[in-house]
């Protein structure tokens, strides 16, 4: 039997975070009324012109820079001609021979393995309008309409859904460090056609390609993939040929289906858009823009381990995300205890974030408050279990750990005549215990710990107690 | 009363500065006779005599205040494809009716702001695609000169409402010859500005890389005034030029004679089967002009005879973009279908004439995958050729002379049949369009029909400064431009 492999290829559209549309000054606002953010030029009314957003040009290059493209002194735009009712003027504005970006590099790691998947180009154009389909009629929201999009192309380099997942995870994370695109998948934010075809493993020519449109969920892309490839696989087995077409993936069904076939593909007609002049890069405005680009994920997932000493394992789980590795740095001028943070961070953070719904920005503690918060800990002035209590209050309210530890009363009591009089009082209370310790089990010093812990209601420093005991029963 | 509404802008400015007239008396004078005109020249498609009357009180009440400006108190008729806010703007379409422009273009801002009367709409072909008017939809204009005759096109109601005194002047608007054609045809003075000098935002554009709207008006003088009045870089269309307007009027004022001016002659303009009248007209204003001290040398634009084969690739395929967004969604017209393409089909195969569907096709074929290289790309390169046959002639001359059209206006119907016939009317114009320079037309004669004959004058990009003073001191020792069509006496 054969061996077959797939060769997949992504065109990630992202929408970058920019203030105004790509070539108007409405703004880009998400859920707003529909149709309050338009105007002529966005609604393609007779005689509107567009207007070049420079803040959309200088995110799309740096994407480019942050993706190892060269970035194309001179770029040109073009007229990508069909008529949907999302798309006003029934042409969009688009970059199709001379774009700003070509050729980057994107290095992954997929399943232990390093990977490095090409990037083919990047170009800037602009968003579609929404499609309402309600009860019996078709609407169209605008506000979306002409926003700016960039469309980051890979080469048909990829070979299983993991590679595609990793690729795409690695895209999101270095658009939102690089403040290029939140790339909120619900709101539309990061978008991605992938185009799947299959061939016998030896085969130096590639196989029939079918796209498949639009996808957003990560899951689902995955699952399309996965499904695909089999699909693909059979039919070739059955003898069959595999046509060049468009699908769509039925998420409920878990199955692609047929949406266009290559007779029915649209000749776009591009042609040069005569309402702009191609635009021109000098080097003084992309070296400004290189020197603002951020640390990469990578990046500060090695200087965690080399310099702070974290375990990869920490260094993964805090740069996953943008804000949450932002919310960790912005710990560290406070402190040098990076490890006690980070379990604080992947450990009490993740858990009171995910119970409570909110994203990390929501959270009412300071950065300098967690800092203290480990630095109290360390010097014995409260236990690690009032600690994760401390740790839950300013989440949600705020404030220093001092003023809350002096509140509820928690603070350790080391002070000798309080421990030596619960000390006493459980040695007197429980003569069982104290005999066993003193015919030679010491586990059973745990029991008389535990009462005193009990009678100080977790104040007591348990270091000092086990010392205080220790001394009263073998003395 | 004097007679206001037959008044040049410079006789007009004056006569309101003195006191001599109000903006009222010269909007009343205009309305009456458009109003008598009973679609005999038909040049307006609306005119809101309301608007109108408020917007010449206005003007007089600012004038009462001691306020001067450019245009203060003067009436501009505004071609039907020109976005006002407020108003109509059919561009002579049934698939824009219905629509109200929710913007003003420009122009009609840097109008507003100079003080002019919007005097109402003006008629066109349809989507500015044709060289009589006689692709509209929603009237017939005729030549004021003679009435079965075609005023040009497309800017034939401007051109028609300027000869026939039922405004003071107008804006039209070239993308192949479309102001100077029926500036010829009607006797007035039309000028197509450098590709960029005006800005095109809301222009509705019929091929964008060769719109310009530019001033049809009596006089060279008042031409100069208007382009100084609507040019200048606009941020809202990024194909406009930077550099400064000059004040075109001095420039004019301080010119009196043509000593040490070379005008070239292109051989290539004085084509097989022009009218010997038209081509006599023509001569006798190059001797004209050398007698008022030009030098007049003989040059070649080589690749002139590829225009028109240039000028319908290059146009048709803008079009067929630009008129893309006419699709019953937004505004206009909507013939209802079971789905989008449906409501596509039926609103467009009813709501645009046959030219403009004539043009959509032709410039969808050459964009068509298969084809783009053989026609659209090598038009591209073709259109290269043209610039630098332009870009050369322009190191040995100052400007180049030569007809505007290779007949004058003819009989309505004579063409309409044969697509192929109009389009060759552009033959002597568009050749301007594809290499962006400016050019303007003048009164150079009449036919022994007595139907007008123009003359052209081409300059260098941004050279507008030079062709209007040429244009002016010819005007200043000939009598053309006083002529009158007949049927006004
Ligand atoms: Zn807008």
């Amino acid at each position: 039997m054969k061996q077959y492999e797939a060769t997949i290829g992504l065109e990630t559209h992202v929408m970058q975070q920019t203030r105004t549309k790509m070539f108007c000054g409405c703004l880009r606002v998400y859920g707003a009324d529909a149709n309050t953010h338009v105007c002529p030029v966005c609604v393609g009314y007779p005689g509107a012109m567009p207007v070049l957003n420079r803040k959309a040009i200088e995110l799309c290059c740096k994407a480019g820079m942050l993706l190892g493209c060269s970035i194309n002194r001179l770029s040109r735009w073009d007229r990508k001609n069909y008529f949907y009712p999302d798309m006003a003027k029934n042409y969009q504005i688009t970059q199709a021979d001379d774009p700003l970006c070509l050729g980057g590099k994107l290095e992954v790691e997929v399943d232990g393995v390093t990977k490095v998947f090409d990037i083919e180009r990047i170009h800037q154009e602009e968003n579609a309008a929404k499609n309402i389909h309600a009860a019996g009629a078709s609407l169209v929201d605008y506000n979306r309409a002409g926003t700016a999009l960039m469309e980051i192309v890979s080469t048909p380099c990829m070979h299983s859904a993991e590679d595609a997942l990793a690729y795409m995870t690695a895209i999101k994370q270095i658009m939102q460090y690089g403040g290029i695109s939140a790339c909120d998948q619900e709101k539309g934010e990061m978008r991605s056609d992938v185009n799947i075809s299959v061939r016998p493993v030896g085969q130096s020519e590639l196989g029939a390609k079918v796209e498949i449109k639009n996808m957003n969920s990560f899951a689902f892309i995955k699952e399309a993939i996965e499904y695909e490839v089999d699909r693909q696989i059979s039919v070739l087995e059955q003898g069959g040929t595999i046509d060049q077409e468009t699908r769509g993936y039925d998420a409920e069904r878990g199955e692609t289906f047929v949406q266009r076939s290559k007779e029915d593909a649209h000749d776009y007609r591009y042609f040069p858009e005569p309402d702009l002049l191609p635009l021109t890069l000098t080097e003084e405005e992309m070296e400004a823009w290189r020197s603002e680009l951020p640390e990469l994920p990578a990046q500060r997932r090695a200087r965690y381990v080399e310099e702070l000493g974290l375990p990869a394992y920490d260094a993964a789980v805090l740069t996953a995300d943008k804000a949450t590795s932002d919310w960790f740095e912005a710990v560290l001028p406070y402190s040098s205890k990076a490890k006690p943070i980070s379990n604080f961070m992947m450990g009490e953070m993740q858990r009171l974030l995910t119970e409570k719904e909110i994203t990390i920005e929501a959270c009412k503690m300071m950065p300098e408050a967690l800092a203290k918060l480990v630095d109290l800990i360390d010097q014995g002035v409260i236990s690690n279990s009032a600690g994760k209590q401390v740790f839950e209050i300013l989440f949600d309210e705020g404030g220093t750990p001092e003023s809350i530890i002096e509140a509820k009363g928690l603070a350790q009591v080391s002070d000798d005549c309080a421990l030596e009089q619960w000390a006493d009082t459980a040695i007197a209370e429980n003569p069982k215990p104290v005999e066993e310790y003193k015919a030679g089990n010491p586990a059973s010093i745990n029991f008389l710990m535990g009462q005193v812990m009990k009678a100080s209601r977790g104040k007591a420093n348990p270091g000092a107690v086990m010392q205080l005991l220790k001394q009263k029963l073998d003395g | 009363m004097s007679d206001l509404k037959s008044m040049t802008i410079g006789a007009l400015k004056a006569a309101l500065q003195e006191g001599e007239a109000s903006a009222q008396e010269v909007v009343e004078q205009l309305l009456t006779v458009v109003e008598e005109d009973a679609g005999r020249v038909g040049a307006f498609l609306s005119l809101d005599k309301d608007s109108v009357r408020e917007q010449a009180s206005v003007c007089d009440e600012v004038r009462g205040a001691g306020n001067d400006k450019k245009l203060l108190g003067i009436p501009i008729s505004i071609k039907d494809l020109i976005n006002v806010k407020g108003d109509p703007c059919t561009c002579s379409s049934h698939i824009l009716e219905g629509y109200v422009a929710p913007y003003d273009a420009t122009v009609i801002r840097k109008l507003r702001e100079a003080g002019a009367i919007l005097f109402g709409r003006v008629n066109m072909d349809e989507f500015a695609m044709g060289s009589s008017t006689e692709n509209a939809a929603l009237g017939v204009t005729s030549n004021p000169w003679r009435l079965d005759h075609v005023p040009g096109g497309s800017s034939g109601g401007s051109a028609a409402a300027v000869s026939a005194d039922h405004t003071i002047a107008s804006l039209g608007s070239d993308t192949g010859g479309s102001i100077r054609q029926p500036a010829a045809f009607c006797g007035c003075v039309g000028l197509k500005p450098t590709y960029g000098r005006v800005s095109r935002y809301g222009l509705t554009a019929f091929a964008s890389s060769l719109d310009q709207i530019g001033p049809i008006t009596k006089n060279v003088w008042d031409a100069a005034l208007l382009l100084e009045v609507i040019s200048g870089e606009d941020e809202r269309d990024a194909t406009s030029l930077r550099e400064p307007v000059p004040s075109y009027t001095k420039a004019l004022e301080q010119t009196t004679s043509l000593e040490g001016v070379t005008l070239g002659l292109p051989r290539e303009y004085f084509v097989e089967g022009m009218d010997p009248e038209v081509e006599e007209a023509v001569r006798n204003a190059v001797e004209q002009c050398r007698a008022l001290g030009a030098e007049i040398v003989d040059v070649s634009l080589p690749h002139a005879k590829y225009a028109i084969s240039v000028y319908y690739i290059i146009a048709t395929a803008e079009a067929s973009a630009n008129l893309a967004r006419f699709d019953g969604i937004r505004y206009g017209m909507r013939v209802d279908g079971a789905d989008p393409a449906a409501l596509y089909a039926k609103t467009r195969a009813s709501g645009l004439g046959d030219e403009v569907k004539r043009r959509i096709i032709l410039g969808t074929y050459v964009l068509s995958s298969g084809y783009y290289d053989a026609y659209y790309k090598k038009a591209q390169r073709v259109q290269q050729c043209i610039r630098n046959d332009f870009e050369s002639v322009f190191k040995e001359c100052d400007a180049l002379i030569a007809p505007v059209t290779p007949t004058p206006a003819y009989r309505k119907g004579e063409k309409t049949d044969d697509p192929l016939k109009m389009y060759l009317d552009d033959i002597l114009t568009t050749s301007v369009n594809l290499a962006g320079n400016c050019a303007l037309s003048l009164p150079c004669g009449f036919s022994s029909d007595g139907l007008p004959i123009g003359l052209q004058l081409i300059g260098n990009h941004l050279d507008e400064e030079n062709i209007l003073s040429i244009a002016h001191l010819y005007e200043q020792h000939t009598d053309w431009h006083k002529r009158k069509p007949e049927f006004l006496s």
